[in-house]
């Protein structure tokens, strides 16, 4: 029943600590702009425009979309705010595909940003509430003891998070727009940086960056206009559980088992390992790719770490895990999740230069947050479902 | 296009302070009754949608409690928008048709009691330019009725009397906070609250929650007897700097009503979400209603206005008039400074 829906447009900026040049329009905007140019559209052909971001505080906006959809073309158009925590920039695009799906619009325009440095995100992340235990070390403090709970169970050697970031901060520099470049990272580097929520090193940490990702989804008419190679939205799915309660796995949480389920079934995929060419997950501390490995059933229970010991997701391997250096080498949170989602879109259409991975044609792209409570994540193709 | 229709509708009592619950114990009794009336079992309805405000509450995932509200156990397909309910209305109602889901649960929540409403409302503004400035909500409303009472679009005795009309009408209305008898002469006598607007102008602050129950085709058909369809439902922005928008009417309603076909049929019942009288008698405009329309028969925003709740309402109100037997109904919310978004739902029996 639901109409197709193809990615036409990609674009994002180059990730950084401070974008002291442009306002939060002016970021936006940047990312639109390319994501339009890419689509050989321009602000007129837009229908609807779906707008994501972290919590409010993190910029001291409240529902900035308000005063941001104008640098958009939104004006007199229908302009949505999503907000899913973490996983919000997966969300995000979601919500802008069923748009299309539903045979609504044509054309969307779905953008995601944080400008982090326009505020403290660990403040805004650390307000105590009554009756509510506070959150005082931020994401960091919060996810160290779900990776101390990995780390047991699985009984992983302790260097796994030490091999992932290696990977993705040696993969970034394959990406221009990653914001963490340290070309000639080793292994020694990273083990012997600082220890800063243990067992989660400095260079085992997502930076806080200030960045905008943006797609244009079009129906297949809509698309069939554009002049590169689409990429095909194959299945969408998210899943939401509480963020307490007792006897929840939150190591590896059943909302994470199930998404992963229903989305292949949508996606008529048997074995996901072999089926999916590259994937881009949301890992914002190193240990979460062996968690998300399992979590996204692309390992056994147990053996995700085994995959990252065996070089499986490095680019070259037969899942090769954020090519583009992931969420550790660039972090505008409410923009990270439709950076997975946009990365992945890249390596379908072969537009993902350096980093790109050979014959790439179906691809994760993945987002959690809250307390390793929400996800959302898309398959996109090459081929036309 | 699926047919789809609300089921069922359930709201808290608007009250100006919570002072014993929290959100979620809101919350949870509204869900329940949504969901017990809707006759539907829980696994039956396969995505859930809310709206609500992190700065109401001020704390960063304010809404991530309202899982607890709903039991998301086992794991949801759930989805947030930091807009009022009436847009997590909107991408429930997309939800379903794009047919990965047949029933869904929205609600919306807002508790504005715990802050200064207009001073919070200001953080909506350009950050850079306007919030520094600290204009609250209603002097910004204050502006705009000025430019509309010089323009002659509306007089200060229409307001009162829009007052008068909806604080009547909320008199049948269990839910809501600002209700009895008044008379436009004795409203006009009272001082100006923000000059040209008196205390009546302005809805009240209110502490509230709403849910509904939406369900496609023949779903809706098994477990409602009389289900009030969405046959249309649109919404449209406008750019957020007073300086470009003609504040004197509402061009994105107009916009959002003719897209949703408003006035392709007679309408017998409408309810305005407008926080001001004078931008209800804006809305009513935009929205081209007849003399003949029962206007805001629950008394509308302005006699109970739960931020992020009350457009959601709005649309609630209008089905249950459908439930109730009328034939077809018009329910509109809004969003931002002056009218900035507005959205529109046609409901038809």
């Amino acid at each position: 029943m639901a109409e197709l829906c193809a990615v036409v447009g990609i674009g994002q900026t180059k990730h950084t600590a401070a974008r002291k040049d442009v306002s939060m329009p002016g970021l936006v905007r940047e990312a639109a702009e390319r994501a339009l140019a890419d689509a050989e559209l321009t602000w007129k052909d837009i229908d609807a425009v779906v707008l994501g971001k972290a919590p409010d505080m993190f910029e001291g906006v409240m529902m900035p979309e308000l005063f941001l959809h104008d640098a958009l073309g939104g004006a007199y158009k229908p302009v949505l705010r999503v907000h899913t925590a973490g996983s919000v920039g997966g969300s995000t695009g979601i919500v802008a595909a069923s748009l299309v799906q539903a045979g609504i619009h044509d054309r969307v325009l779905t953008v995601a940003f944080e400008k982090q440095s326009e505020s403290n995100a660990m403040w805004a992340l650390t307000i105590s509430m009554p009756f509510a235990m506070a959150v005082v070390a931020g994401a960091g403090g919060y996810f160290a003891p779900l990776i101390r709970g990995y780390i047991r169970r699985a009984g992983a050697p302790e260097d796994t998070g030490i091999r992932v970031a290696l990977k993705d901060r040696k993969n970034a520099l394959k990406n221009p727009y990653a914001h963490v470049q340290l070309p000639d990272v080793t292994f020694e580097q990273i083990a012997s940086s600082p220890m800063l929520w243990d067992p989660v090193r400095y260079l085992e940490t997502c930076p806080s960056s200030d960045g905008a990702c943006a797609m244009v989804l079009a129906s297949e008419r809509a698309a069939a206009k554009t002049p590169r190679r689409p990429a095909w939205v194959l299945a969408t799915e998210m899943r939401s559980e509480p963020t307490y309660f007792a006897g929840r796995d939150q190591v590896i949480p059943r909302a994470s088992l199930d998404n992963a389920k229903s989305l292949y079934a949508k996606a008529g995929i048997k074995d996901p390992r072999r089926e999916i060419d590259v994937a881009e997950i949301y890992v914002p501390f190193s240990w979460f790719e062996p968690m998300w490995l399992e979590g996204m059933l692309f390992a056994p229970p147990n053996e995700g770490w085994k995959m990252v010991y065996e070089g499986a997701t490095e680019i070259g391997g037969d899942l090769p895990v954020n090519p583009s250096g992931g969420v550790l080498s660039s972090n505008p949170i409410g923009a990270s999740g439709l950076l997975r989602f946009a990365e992945a879109a890249l390596q379908v259409r072969g537009q993902a230069g350096e980093h790109q991975v050979d014959g790439a044609r179906k691809a994760l792209g993945h987002a959690y947050g809250g307390g390793s409570q929400y996800f959302s994540t898309w398959i996109v193709s090459s081929e036309k479902p | 296009m699926r047919d789809v229709a609300v089921v069922s509708f359930a709201q808290a009592p608007s009250v100006r302070r919570e002072p014993d619950r929290n959100e979620v114990e809101i919350l949870m009794p509204v869900v329940r009754e949504a969901r017990e009336r809707s006759g539907l079992r829980k696994d039956e309805i396969d995505f859930i949608c809310s709206g609500s405000t992190d700065y109401l509450a001020g704390q960063s995932f304010a809404f991530v409690a309202g899982l607890d509200a709903v039991g998301a156990w086992p794991p949801i397909a759930e989805s947030h928008v930091e807009m009022d309910g009436a847009w997590a209305l909107y991408e429930a109602w997309v939800k379903i048709q794009t047919g990965s889901a047949n029933a869904a649960l929205v609600y919306g929540f807002g508790k504005p009691s715990m802050g200064d409403l207009p001073e919070v409302l200001a953080l909506q503004l350009d950050p850079y330019l306007l919030t520094p400035l600290w204009p609250d909500a209603v002097s910004l409303a204050a502006l705009q009725a000025r430019l509309c009472l010089e323009g002659g679009v509306v007089s200060e005795r229409a307001m009162a009397e829009i007052a008068v009309r909806d604080r009547g009408n909320a008199k049948a209305n269990a839910f809501a906070q600002v209700k009895g008898d008044f008379e436009a002469a004795k409203l006009l006598a009272e001082p100006y609250l923000v000059d040209p607007l008196r205390k009546h102008d302005c809805a009240p602050i209110s502490d509230g929650a709403a849910a509904m129950v939406i369900a496609a085709g023949d779903v809706a058909r098994r477990v409602c007897r009389r289900p009030a369809w969405i046959t249309g439902f649109a919404h449209v922005a406008e750019p957020q700097d007073l300086g470009v928008r003609d504040l004197t009417r509402s061009r994105s309603t107009e916009l959002a009503a003719e897209k949703a076909g408003a006035l392709k049929g007679r309408v017998e019942v409408a309810e305005i979400a407008a926080p001001f009288t004078h931008q209800t008698l804006l809305v009513e405009r935009a929205l081209g209603l007849g003399r003949d329309v029962a206007v805001n028969p629950s008394g509308g925003a302005l006699a109970a206005n739960p931020v992020m709740a009350a457009g959601l309402i709005r649309i609630g109100e209008a089905a249950r008039r459908i439930h109730d037997g009328a034939a077809r109904a018009v329910a509109h919310a809004t969003s931002g400074p002056c009218l900035q978004q507005n959205l529109v739902c046609v409901l038809e029996g």
